[in-house]
């Protein structure tokens, strides 16, 4: 069934049980991200998706969010704009995300985010944890030192790969991405080397073996495509 | 059948009567767990040699009792002495505290018929009872302190479970619902969100497999806040009384109570209420020969705070990771293995019998137009007297703070009492005289929360209290959404600057920046909440926040 | 010459890459050079940082005493000043060694003047005569425990990202600011950091 609504002031029509995000794709209207990716389930996780909702003036997040008919949303508001450059400025804060040495450098979601919401500079201090690189697996690493937790090598591993290799430990500033129980990924024989994970980061924290500064290239929509295929069954 | 139960309450009720109306003499010992911290336990085995020793074992019954609220003065103990009338033919009881094993002999042998006047307990005497008990009204707590929590004759004896027996066999689910509604009876968990609004949502709500499931949460993580486990400990029947007339309005056949692993005693004590529930017939199957099935069982959470947000704490029980998820859809659609879940706090849960017993017309006639009954606080901090209290919703924070607790010790001045623990504020002086609900209580910037409540005198240092909050909140986050995880580290960061004096002028716009967004954005309450003692405090006292800038270079 | 914007580039705890991207300006420099005088730059011989500086690009982080001291200069001296590329705006490579903690100025000279040398490793402690103040130092100033960007330490103007700030990049900013208006500093040519 087809609903309406409003989004930044214009009518449009949506897909009962569509998110917001969804919606406002399908009416080009692009709300930025970085924990979703089209092929996994969304976590509503990095608060960047988040749209005002008017009446309630409540903060939602677009990706979790269904739409109802006549539902009022703003999806660009000056305090949003605000929001969500504190928000990419808090992770750059987190942990040591050093563009210039990173191979994902130019392919990285998050660097992409940061000149999309305008970050000139970091406002609060760096964290600068010491943070590990794993460097156990035969073909991949992971550097800590990059990771944002967004939990999409977690969900994509789990949901398309089915072998869950990838999970997070401890909370708060504390928590991290562990493999298996918290062991060198290279050690986890349940991790079938399927790349998958590599493909889902958005920034260089998981990386093909041997990639060097801005060579990490990463092709997400194959993901999403995959579990399109599958679902569908276009291969039977 | 339906009769069967009503025979069994009343015949375990006068049987139970008749053997504590053998003891004319009772001393009985709080076993809460800040008595037992203080060796009550020692105390209570002390004064049971005693009663031997001294042959007055036929007349003089030792019992196990849960907390009566004076935690500051324990171990805590009550005698009742029959033979001795005090006022209106009631027999006389009195409260001693502070008992050591040592001194508990004397207290047995007073009882004695041989009984030599000394002087000996009168250090003992518990001189604050009166001012301390005067304001209050007990109806979560009314057995508190009064049963022994680990037996559940002496609950039915003391009208236990007649309640749901009612229920069961006179009531429509439709009409509990509608009474709670009417009692006007708001969840305790901090929210306040109104009970009977939520059943009557559960109860409507389609479960795709027919399974719908109540649970209790008993997690109740604020720093210094004891008063759901208090219940446990207490009267640990009370909540499953309160949770089965729950499961009978909504039509769950399941119930767990989430209770964490640091009260041990609360979760022994619960353990033990649902064994005896279960001998008596009444938790299970065709409960009172109803249609009626339901159990609960006892889940122990590893003590995170998160997990008593209520989606953290399914995912918990669930067996996964305990982390909020965005909402909706609601437990009350979409909870428990996706069915349709109650969720509601411990207090809350320990309000039903009562209502249902007493009516909701009682319960309506306490407190104010919005917030009705009691509230129990865990009163901390600079009082002279601390501990674990119940009033009436609608009493001003003065009355709590003077009459209750006695005012402020050492010569100090009051400056500030603060509710809801790391989600709430710290209300000032100038609204000592503000009722106390949930209402006024957000007007002030503040919350009523789950019942910590903490009095300050004017040694505070107030920025040091936000970034205690601060500290517990960036430590308890669970690191799932940005502004929480790493907004709380910054503003912990940033309200160290200004506990040091290196903060500028700057960093106070990026404190109050940073405050608005990780309420604006956080995922869950948690978060949400997180900036309130900082937003209350810069409020109230932001002199002080200005006290600690230097210069901009 | 007296209507000439004052300008001046200096150098902290970086690479120099920046400044070879500035270089990278090519024969837009002498476009510049008709509208601007260099009044201080690594490139330039000139000892002190003079007063009444119109605008300063500052390139690399705060890593040294030596640094701290020129940065608070540089503010004290210039109406306008730039952190320029990515160490003086995040901090960078030149921050890498924070992640070893509060107290690593002691490790990393180890590693650099120690480990890393097969033949002769020695710090280089001794103390020499600035010929220009008169005053005895160490030939290596004390480092900082934590390197800082600029903003860390002084107020900044405008920030002007990159590792190295490419020279299009560099050109659009001073452009604008000797047309008299504020950098904007918008989409990936300008922001894109790394
Ligand atoms: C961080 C956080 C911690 C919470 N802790 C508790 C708790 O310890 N006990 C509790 O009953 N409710 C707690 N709540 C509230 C629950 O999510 C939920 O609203 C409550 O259990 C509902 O019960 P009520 O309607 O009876 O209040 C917490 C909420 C948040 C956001
Ligand atoms: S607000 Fe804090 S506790 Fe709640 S989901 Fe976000 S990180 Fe977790």
């Amino acid at each position: 069934m087809s609903k309406t609504l409003t989004l930044n002031g214009q009518m449009i029509s949506a897909r009962e049980g569509e998110s917001i995000l969804d919606a406002a794709r399908d009416a080009g209207v692009s709300i930025p991200t970085l924990c979703h990716m089209n092929g996994v389930g969304d976590v509503g996780a990095c608060r960047m998706c988040l749209v005002e909702l008017a009446g309630s003036g409540k903060l939602v997040p677009a990706c979790t969010t269904k739409i109802s008919e006549g539902m009022e949303v703003n999806s660009d508001t000056p305090q949003l704009r605000e929001y969500r450059r504190m928000l990419v400025e808090l992770i750059f804060s987190e942990r040591n995300h050093v563009c210039a040495v990173c191979v994902a450098n130019g392919n990285c979601e998050l660097q992409d985010l940061a000149i999309h919401v305008g970050m000139d500079h970091v406002r609060y201090d760096y964290l600068y944890p010491a943070e590990n690189v794993d460097v156990s697996h035969p073909m991949f690493g992971m550097d800590h030192n990059r990771c944002i937790l967004c939990t999409r090598c977690v969900r994509t591993c789990d949901e398309i790969e089915g072998a869950h290799v990838w999970d997070i430990t401890a909370r708060g500033i504390k928590s991290h991405t562990i493999t298996g129980l918290a062991e060198p990924w290279g050690e986890v024989n349940t991790c079938t080397s399927c790349g998958k994970c590599v493909m889902a980061c958005p920034t260089g924290a998981i990386f093909k073996l041997g990639a060097t500064v801005a060579e990490m290239e990463k092709d997400r929509e194959k993901l999403a495509f995959l579990k399109n295929a599958r679902e569908r069954r276009e291969w039977v | 059948m339906q009769d069967e139960v009503a025979t069994l309450l009343e015949k375990t009720a006068s049987t139970e009567r008749m053997a504590q109306s053998r003891y004319s003499q009772r001393i009985q010992v709080c076993m809460g767990t800040a008595c037992m911290a203080l060796n009550s336990e020692q105390v209570k085995t002390a004064l049971e040699h005693a009663v031997i020793e001294n042959g007055i074992q036929k007349q003089c019954q030792v019992q196990r009792v849960g907390c009566p609220g004076l935690c500051s003065l324990g171990p805590m103990l009550r005698v009742i002495d029959k033979t001795i009338t005090a006022e209106a033919n009631e027999p006389r009881e009195t409260l001693y505290q502070q008992i050591t094993p040592e001194v508990a002999p004397a207290i047995v042998t007073s009882l004695t018929p041989a009984a030599q006047p000394t002087s000996a307990l009168d250090a003992h005497r518990c001189e604050v009872a009166d001012t301390f008990f005067k304001r209050q009204v007990k109806v979560v707590l009314e057995h508190c302190s009064h049963i022994d929590p680990e037996r559940i004759e002496d609950y039915i004896a003391h009208g236990g479970y007649r309640a749901i027996q009612s229920v069961l066999t006179e009531w429509t689910p439709q009409r509990v619902i509608d009474s709670i509604t009417k009692a006007g009876l708001r969840g305790r968990g901090g929210a306040g969100y109104p009970t009977g609004l939520k059943w009557a949502t559960v109860a409507k709500a389609n479960s795709s497999n027919g399974k719908k499931y109540v649970i209790c949460n008993g997690d109740e993580g604020d720093p210094g806040a004891y008063m759901d486990r208090s219940v446990m400990e207490g009267d640990p029947h009370r909540v499953i009384e309160g949770m089965m007339i729950a499961a009978y309005a909504i039509g769950a056949s399941q119930g767990y109570v989430y209770v964490r692993a640091e009260s041990p005693l609360a979760a022994k004590r619960l353990r033990v209420a649902i064994r005896q529930a279960q001998r008596a017939g009444l938790l299970g199957n065709n409960i009172a020969g109803s249609a009626f099935h339901f159990d609960i069982e006892l889940r122990l959470g590893a003590g995170a705070f998160v997990c008593g947000e209520e989606t953290a704490l399914i995912a918990s029980i669930e067996g996964g990771r305990g982390q909020p998820r965005p909402r909706p859809p609601y437990p009350a659609e979409s909870g428990l293995w996706g069915c349709p879940t109650l969720i509601n706090n411990v207090e809350t849960f320990a309000n039903i019998a009562p209502i249902i017993d007493k009516g909701w017309e009682w319960y309506a006639g306490i407190g104010t137009a919005k917030s009705k009954g009691t509230k129990v606080f865990a009163l901390t901090g600079q009082v002279k007297t601390s501990g674990l209290i119940e009033v009436p919703m609608g009493i001003t924070l003065r009355e709590i703070v003077f009459d209750i607790a006695g005012g402020i010790p050492n010569n100090r001045q009051f400056k500030a009492v603060q509710t809801g623990g790391p989600s709430g504020g710290c209300i000032p002086e100038k609204f000592l005289d503000m009722p106390v609900d949930y209402e006024s209580l957000a007007k002030v910037g503040s919350i009523m929360g789950s019942g910590g409540m903490i009095v300050m005198d004017d040694s505070t240092n107030m920025i040091e209290v936000a970034r205690f909050f601060m500290e517990f909140c960036m430590d308890e986050s669970c690191g799932k959404c940005v502004p929480c995880r790493v907004g709380t580290v910054q503003l912990h960061r940033l309200l160290s600057k200004f506990v040091d004096k290196t903060a500028t002028p700057a960093d106070l716009i990026k404190l109050e920046g940073l405050c608005k967004l990780v309420k604006h954005t956080s995922l869950c309450g948690l978060g949400q909440a997180a900036p309130n003692p900082v937003i209350s405090t810069l409020n109230y006292f932001r002199e002080e926040y200005e006290q600690c800038l230097k210069p901009s270079p | 010459m007296a209507n000439k914007v004052k300008l001046a580039t200096v150098w902290l705890g970086g690479c120099s890459g920046c400044h070879m991207s500035f270089l990278d300006l090519d024969e837009w420099l002498f476009d510049l050079a008709q509208q601007v005088e260099l009044v201080f730059s690594p490139i330039a011989d000139v000892k002190i940082f003079p007063e009444g500086v119109d605008v300063a690009l500052i390139e690399g982080a705060v890593a040294n005493e030596d640094n701290l001291a020129l940065v608070k200069r540089v503010r004290a001296c210039s109406k306008m000043i730039i952190s320029f590329g990515d160490c003086a705006v995040t901090g960078n490579v030149t921050a890498l060694r924070n992640i070893l903690g509060p107290n690593n100025a002691e490790q990393v000279l180890q590693r650099a003047y120690h480990d890393v040398q097969n033949l002769q490793p020695q710090s280089p402690r001794f103390v020499v005569e600035d010929c220009v103040t008169n005053t005895l130092h160490e030939i290596v100033p004390p480092l900082l425990p934590q390197v800082l960007p600029v903003h860390a330490v002084v107020p900044v103007d405008v920030y002007l990202p990159g590792c190295p700030p490419p020279a299009p990049r560099i050109r659009a900013v001073l452009t604008q600011l000797l047309a008299g208006n504020t950098p904007q500093m918008i989409g990936r040519e300008m922001l894109k950091f790394g």
